[in-house]
């Protein structure tokens, strides 16, 4: 059987029935695209709507499943329409749809109705490092007997290999204690909103950690992370707290499993 | 232009990782973390998963523990759902292999993506969209294909989609495409039953004569789901492929005449939304499982497996 394709005019490029078909995927006020067509010379309207349903709503779901706190903060409707907005902006640019969500707290920092929540954005913050924290590299965390073999006067030059899934969140506001009680069922009583918090999240197995960090105790952790030395992360948090609580706050990094391992770095 | 691939089904048994577990004959159901403690605690039993490639191309943590744990018991179909093959553009390579790691690293005994496409120029759309039916998408789709089958070296199953509409530039039915696709690539089948009666019902053809005409020899694999109803322009029903029910009676009488004629080919019950408790879905394998022990020892009419 001869199967030459019937010759189009204009002649188009060879991409487009998905440049065709998509156009109008996200964009209701759009017609129908022209390429398609039902049987029986059927009306294509609502058999089209079936996938602009479905990609609209997958990706909704998507979203509500990455940010459950921020969908409880906001309620069902509330979300699902900010979520929709969203999707039009700023469709997933990766078919992993564990990696989508990443201008979702930007986009709610700008949401004109969101304006009464400005926590709302560091909640969502929160929660997409959450899920890069779920599906991180697996490491075994540092053992609390890691740092007694290490000679005193060598401890300020000793730096951190961070876990691949320890991440710091800083807020302006109660944003740790806000994510949590959202994240749980149980009932909760009023928030103070506006105290800041910086959150660190880990996995140490496999189950998520986010915990509230004490003052200081970000800018001691991300200078760690970013691989400064014990010596020049303290400096760090000294600067923001001068009672920083070193002692704490190492046996409280360890047990949240935020790195791997230790090396004395070269004093230079 | 298009060779067939001297891959076999399955790796050889020395290589392996993880146990060879025997798929043939088998009825099986979509792995959901939800159900996994239910299936974890109980004691094993026959049948087998098949997992959504995308959900496991992660780094690390529960996923990849759960899906360990799974495989060590199971046997496991790897199911891609946006790899694009029946887009217009090269294959991400990206994708691919990630997708050819988690065959190697999983060996699951059947490995399928779908005729489809879900991804324009940067836009992900998280759907299986259509395709025109034309000579032009025939030597795209078979390379696609090729390119899969080199990258895992292996032979994948190509599923027949569930649509709503037809392009009007279309040359060839949709069984003569797939025939197409199959004869030079070198693919098999993977056939949705539930697609099959959701693309007869909304284009207006006949499911049993779909299946007739289908190349049944190449089927490997088949899907049974769930689907709603809705209604067309003209008032008319409309079948969506929702995944989000039972299997429907008539999609359970079109099974049968299916395994009839081919014998006990793996069976997939597939429940993606409104997802029930696990006794539910593992009654709907059940169903299905009685229906291939019934036609299982005498009735196979050809051998349709490497092993």
């Amino acid at each position: 059987m001869q199967l030459e394709p019937i010759p189009l005019e204009p002649r188009r490029p060879q991409d487009s029935y998905t440049a065709m078909f998509s156009s109008a995927l996200l964009r209701p006020e759009r017609e129908t695209p022209s390429l398609i067509a039902g049987p029986k010379g059927k009306g294509v309207v609502k058999r089209y709507n079936v996938y602009r349903n479905n990609v609209t709503v997958s990706l909704i779901e998507a979203l509500a499943a990455t940010f459950p706190a921020v969908r409880r903060i906001t309620g069902e409707e509330f979300f699902r329409a900010m979520a929709r907005f969203h999707i039009r902006d700023t469709p997933p640019n990766s078919a992993l749809l564990f990696e989508y969500g990443r201008d979702f707290p930007a986009f709610i920092a700008a949401y004109e109705y969101a304006q009464d929540m400005p926590w709302l954005a560091d909640v969502a913050r929160i929660e997409r490092a959450w899920l890069d924290a779920y599906h991180a590299a697996d490491a075994e965390p540092l053992s609390p007997s890691a740092l007694a073999a290490v000679p005193a006067e060598r401890l300020a030059d000793l730096v951190f290999i961070a876990h691949p899934a320890a991440r710091i969140i800083r807020s302006r506001f109660a944003a740790v204690t806000i994510f949590a009680a959202n994240r749980v069922t149980d009932p909760f009583d009023t928030i103070d909103a506006g105290e800041p918090e910086d959150g660190l999240v880990t996995r140490p197995g496999f189950e998520v950690d986010v915990r509230r960090l004490p003052a200081g105790g970000a800018e001691f952790l991300s200078s760690l992370i970013a691989g400064e030395p014990l010596g020049v992360a303290a400096d760090a948090a000294l600067q923001a707290r001068p009672s920083f609580d070193f002692g704490a706050a190492i046996a409280g990094m360890i047990e949240a499993g935020a790195f791997t391992c230790v090396k004395i770095g070269d004093r230079s | 232009m298009y060779r067939r691939l001297s891959t076999q089904d399955v790796q050889s048994p020395a290589a392996l990782r993880f146990p060879a577990h025997p798929i043939e004959g088998l009825a099986g159901t979509s792995l959901k973390p939800e159900h996994l403690p239910s299936i974890l605690d109980a004691p094993k039993t026959r049948g087998f998963f098949e997992v959504h490639a995308e959900n496991y191309m992660g780094a690390g943590g529960p996923p990849h523990r759960a899906l360990n744990a799974i495989r060590r018991d199971y046997p496991v179909s790897l199911h891609g759902v946006c790899m694009s093959i029946g887009g217009p553009r090269p294959l991400d390579k990206a994708h691919l292999e990630r997708f050819r790691r988690l065959v190697e690293r999983y060996e699951p005994a059947l490995v399928s993506e779908h005729l489809a496409w879900s991804t324009h120029e940067t836009a992900y759309f998280n759907d299986l969209l259509p395709l025109p039916y034309s000579a032009a998408t025939l030597a795209t789709v078979c390379d696609h294909i090729d390119k899969v089958q080199e990258a895992i070296g292996r032979r994948m199953l190509l599923e027949n989609p569930s649509t709503y509409v037809a392009f009007r530039e279309s040359t060839m039915s949709e069984i003569e495409f797939i025939r197409s696709v199959a004869r030079r690539t070198g693919c098999g089948l993977l056939l949705d039953v539930n697609n099959v009666f959701v693309s007869a019902a909304n284009h207006g053809f006949s499911a049993r004569e779909y299946l007739a005409d289908f190349p049944l020899s190449e089927v490997r694999e088949i899907h049974l789901a769930g689907h709603s109803e809705q209604s067309d322009d003209e008032g008319d029903r409309l079948i969506i492929d929702s995944h989000d029910g039972p299997v429907a009676d008539a999609v359970w009488k079109l099974y049968e005449i299916v395994i009839a004629r081919v014998g006990p080919l793996p069976t997939l019950i597939e429940w993606d939304s409104s997802i029930p408790e696990w006794p539910v879905l593992e009654a709907e394998a059940a169903a299905a499982q009685a229906i291939l022990d019934r036609f299982a020892a005498p009735i196979i009419v050809e051998s349709s497996h490497a092993a």
